[in-house]
C-alpha cells in the first residue's frame, strides 16, 4: 500500500548521485533540466501521497492513522532495540512532504535563472538534490534515530550550500559557524536520544509517542539532580531542535548563512531545514506533554523571547536578507510558543495545530520573500538597502509578489499568514496572556519592519541612479515567485485543523474575531509607522536611531550576541579547556609514543654495527661459533 | 706405502683445512681468498679419498665423490673468476672489504 513513496526519497538520491558524478560532463543547462525534472517527479507523487491519504486511506473511525509504506530493519542493537529505515505517513510528516516538496521545485525552477552562468552549477543542482533527499527523509522518519541520521544530512548540506561561494572566505566562514552551531546542539540531541531510548527501549516514534507507550505507560522514577530523566531527555532533544531551528542563544549562524546563494537561503534557512526543529517537537509532541510539561513552558518562553528579539533585530538591519533571516527566526519563534502553549486533543490542541499551520504558510510566504529578495539582488548586484529604491517601476512582478507576502507576513486578511498567526495568538491567549502580549507586540514589530523592507527597496528615492537601468528578471524566475504568491493568497483557506490535529482527530476552528480584529489592528499600526518613516525619504529614522541611541546600536549589533558567543570559546572555552587538552595531548599522549619510537630507534642504531655487510667478518663468527659448538661437544 | 697411517693423512688435511680457514679470514683480495676456498674444498676431498680407502678398501664411492666435488668445483671457480673479472673492469679493485657499492 502506498510503496510509491519509497521513489520520493529515492530519486533525488539517485539524482545527488547522478548529478555529482556526471554533473561535470554535461552542460549546466542540461544538468539543472534534470534535477529540476526529478524534483517535478517528486513533488507530483507528494501530491498524490497527500490526496491518497488525507482524502481516501488515512482516516478511519474519525482520525488519522499512522501508516507505515515501508520499513527495513538496518541495525539490531539489543534483542528489543533497533535502528529502521522507514516511511511514515501521518498528517503531519505528509503536510511537512508538500512544503519540502513545493518549495524544493519552485527553487530548483528559480534557480535555473538566477544561478546562470555560475560556475559550479552542476554541483549547485547536485547539492540542491542532497538537501531534498535528506530533508524528505528527516519528515518520513519512522524513529528519531532515521530522524537524527536525516538531521545531520541537512546540516552536511547545508553546510555545503552556505559556503558554495567557497572561494570568498566570508562564505566560507558562514558555513563553518553554521555547521559548528548546529553540530553543537546536535551534540545534545544525540545524548538526549541516547537517554530516552535506554529508559524506552525503543527509538520509535509510533510507540515513543503513543499516549499509552512505553514510556508513558509506565512513569520511570528515575530522577537526575531533582527533575526527572525524561524531561532531561526531552530538554536535551529540544536543544538540537532550537540549533537546527535558531532559537536563543543558537540563532547565530542563521543570519550569517546569508552568504549562500539567494535561492539556498529560501529553502534551507526559511522553509524547510530551519523548521525541522518545530516538526521534532511536534513529532515528539505527545512525550512533551504527557511526559515533560515543565519543558513545553520552558519552550513556550524560549520561543516569545526569541521572537521578540529577533523582530527587535530585524527592525535595525539594512542587509535586506539579514532582515529576512531575523524575521525567519521570528516566525519559527512564533510556531515553537504556539507548541509550548498547546494542550493535547481537540480545542485544547489549537496551538499544535496553529504551530504546523503557521509552518505550512510560512514556508511559502517566506520562501516568496527570499526569492523575491533574491531577484532584487539578482538585478542589483547588492544586499544592502542604500543601494535600492523605487524599483517597483523597473520590477512590476517582483514588486507585487513582495507585497503579497509582506502583507501575508504582516497578518492582513485574506493572505495566509492572517489565518495561521491568529489561531497562535489564540492559543497563546488562552495560555498565558504574557506569552499574548510579547506575540501581539511582535505581530506589530514583524509589520514595520516588513514594510519598512519594502518600502525601502520598492518606493523611497524614485530617481535613484543605477549604473544600467534594472529590468524585471527572467521568466524562470518570476514563474515560481508567481506560483508562490498564488499559494500564498489561497493556503490561508485550507481547512488545516480537518487535516492536523495534536491527536489525529479532526476538529473545527474558526476565527476569534476579537483577536484576529485586534492583530490587524496592531499590524495596521505598524504598517502605517513603516509608511510614515520610509515611503518618502526624511530623518525620521534618523531622529528615531538618535532618540534611542544605545538601544538602536545594540539591536544593530544584534544585542552582542555573537561577540558574547566568541568571548565564551575563544576565552573561556579555549584557554582554560582546550589549551590543557591540547597540552596533554601533545606532551603525554604523544611523548610516549615519540619515547617508544625514538628508543627503538636508538637501540637498532646500536645492533647495526653488526650487520657490516663484511663477508670475512661474518665467516669469523661462523668459524667461531663452530668451534666452540665443537669444543662443547667434545668437552662437556 | 700402505702402511701410512690414517693419522699422518687427517693431519695433512687438517694442516690444509686450517690454511684455507686462515687464508679466508686474513686476506683481502678476492682471488686469495678463491684460493683459500679450494684449499679447504682439497682438504675435504683428500678426507674422502682416505676414508674410502681405510674404511671400505675395494668400494669407490668416496673416490669417485672426490672427483665429482673437484668437477662441481672446477665449474663454481671459473664462475668466480668470472665475476671477479666483471668487478675487477667495473670498479678497478677487487678488495674484499672495499667493493661495497651495493651494500646499501
Amino acid at each position: 500500500m502506498m510503496s510509491y513513496t519509497l521513489i520520493i526519497l529515492i530519486l533525488p538520491a539517485l539524482m545527488f548521485l547522478f548529478l555529482g558524478l556526471c554533473g561535470s560532463k554535461m552542460k549546466p543547462v542540461v544538468a539543472g533540466t534534470f534535477g529540476t525534472f526529478g524534483l517535478t517527479v517528486v513533488t507530483v507523487l507528494s501530491y498524490v501521497t497527500a490526496a491518497t491519504y488525507f482524502f481516501s486511506i488515512g482516516k478511519t473511525g474519525g482520525a488519522y492513522q499512522t501508516i507505515i509504506p515501508f520499513n527495513v530493519e538496518w541495525l539490531r542493537i539489543t534483542e528489543k532495540l533497533h535502528i529502521d529505515l522507514g516511511i511514515m505517513l501521518d498528517p503531519i510528516s505528509v503536510v511537512m512532504l508538500i512544503v519540502v516538496s513545493t518549495v524544493s521545485l519552485m527553487v530548483h525552477i528559480y534557480s535555473l535563472g538566477y544561478m546562470k552562468g555560475e560556475r559550479g552549477f552542476q554541483r549547485y543542482y547536485a547539492l540542491l538534490s542532497l538537501f531534498s533527499f535528506s530533508m524528505l527523509g528527516l519528515v518520513v522518519a519512522t524513529n528519531i534515530f532515521q530522524m537524527y541520521i536525516f538531521w545531520e544530512l541537512v546540516g552536511v548540506s547545508s553546510y555545503t550550500l552556505i559556503g558554495f561561494y567557497y572561494t570568498k572566505p566570508s562564505a566560507v566562514a558562514a558555513s563553518k559557524k553554521a555547521f559548528i552551531v548546529t553540530r553543537f546542539a546536535d551534540l545534545f540531541f544525540l545524548i538526549g536520544i541516547l537517554v530516552i531510548s535506554f529508559y524506552s527501549q525503543t527509538f520509535d516514534f509510533a510507540s515513543l509517542t503513543s499516549p499509552t507507550g512505553s514510556i508513558l505507560g509506565q512513569p520511570i522514577g528515575a530522577t537526575f539532580m531533582g527533575v526527572s530523566v525524561i524531561s532531561w531527555a526531552m530538554m536535551l532533544i529540544f536543544i538540537g531542535g532550537a540549533g537546527k531551528s535558531a532559537m536563543m542563544p543558537f540563532h547565530i549562524w542563521l543570519p550569517d548563512a546569508m552568504e549562500g546563494p539567494t535561492p539556498v537561503s529560501a529553502l534551507i534557512h526559511a522553509a524547510t531545514m530551519v523548521v525541522a526543529g518545530v516538526f521534532l517537537v511536534a513529532r515528539m509532541f505527545p512525550l512533551y506533554f504527557f511526559g515533560a510539561p515543565d519543558v513545553l513552558n520552558i519552550i513556550a518562553y524560549i520561543g516569545a523571547i526569541t521572537a521578540l528579539f529577533a523582530a527587535i533585530v530585524a527592525c535595525t538591519q539594512t542587509d535586506i536578507k539579514r532582515v529576512l533571516a531575523f524575521s525567519t527566526i521570528s516566525q519559527i519563534a512564533y510556531m515553537i510558543t504556539a507548541l509550548g502553549v498547546s494542550g493535547y486533543g481537540g480545542e485544547a490542541g489549537l496551538g499544535y495545530m496553529a504551530s504546523m499551520f503557521h509552518l505550512f504558510t510560512h514556508a511559502f510566504f517566506k520562501a516568496l520573500l527570499f526569492l523575491c529578495a533574491g531577484s532584487v539582488i539578482h538585478v542589483i548586484h547588492s544586499n544592502e538597502m542604500d543601494d535600492m529604491g523605487g524599483l517597483r517601476k523597473y520590477m512590476p512582478i517582483t514588486h507585487i509578489t513582495f507585497l503579497v507576502a509582506c502583507l501575508s507576513i504582516s497578518g492582513i486578511p485574506p493572505f495566509s499568514g492572517f489565518f495561521s498567526k491568529d489561531e497562535i495568538l489564540v492559543a497563546a491567549f488562552n495560555k498565558d496572556i504574557l506569552l499574548f502580549g510579547c506575540l501581539y507586540f511582535c505581530a506589530g514589530l514583524t509589520a514595520f519592519y516588513m514594510f519598512r523592507l519594502y518600502f525601502r527597496i520598492f518606493w523611497g528615492e524614485n530617481n535613484k541612479q543605477y549604473e544600467h537601468t534594472p529590468h524585471e528578471s527572467p521568466a524562470n524566475m518570476t514563474i515560481p515567485l508567481i506560483f508562490l504568491a498564488a499559494l500564498t493568497c489561497i493556503t490561508g483557506f485550507v481547512p488545516f485543523s480537518q487535516l492536523v490535529s495534536s491527536d489525529f482527530i479532526p476538529f473545527q476552528t474558526h476565527i476569534e474575531w476579537s483577536i484576529a480584529g485586534l492583530s490587524i489592528l496592531v499590524a495596521i499600526i505598524g504598517i502605517t509607522i513603516a509608511t510614515v518613516m520610509y515611503r518618502k525619504e526624511n530623518n525620521i529614522p534618523h531622529r528615531v536611531a538618535v532618540v534611542a541611541k544605545g538601544f538602536y546600536t545594540s539591536a544593530y549589533h544584534k544585542f552582542y550576541f555573537d561577540e558574547i558567543w566568541f568571548f565564551i570559546t575563544k576565552n573561556i572555552i579555549f584557554n582554560n579547556v582546550s589549551k590543557p587538552i591540547a597540552w596533554f595531548d601533545r606532551h603525554i599522549v604523544d611523548g610516549f609514543m615519540n619515547f617508544l619510537s625514538s628508543s627503538t630507534n636508538f637501540v637498532s642504531r646500536k645492533i647495526k654495527v653488526v650487520q657490516s655487510g663484511e663477508i670475512q667478518d661474518y665467516t669469523w663468527a661462523f668459524f667461531m661459533g663452530a668451534l666452540v659448538m665443537i669444543v662443547l661437544l667434545i668437552f662437556v | 706405502m700402505s702402511n701410512i697411517p690414517l693419522a699422518a693423512y687427517l693431519a695433512v688435511s687438517t694442516v690444509m683445512f686450517f690454511a684455507g680457514v686462515y687464508g679466508f679470514l686474513s686476506r683481502r683480495n678476492m682471488l686469495t681468498i678463491l684460493m683459500s676456498l679450494e684449499l679447504m674444498l682439497n682438504a675435504a676431498d683428500l678426507n674422502f679419498a682416505v676414508f674410502n680407502k681405510y674404511l671400505y678398501p675395494g668400494q669407490f664411492e668416496g673416490v669417485f665423490f672426490t672427483l665429482f666435488a673437484i668437477g662441481v668445483s672446477a665449474a663454481e671457480t671459473a664462475i668466480a673468476i668470472a665475476i671477479i673479472i666483471n668487478i675487477y673492469r667495473n670498479l678497478r679493485n677487487i678488495n674484499v672489504d672495499e667493493v661495497n657499492k651495493m651494500k646499501f
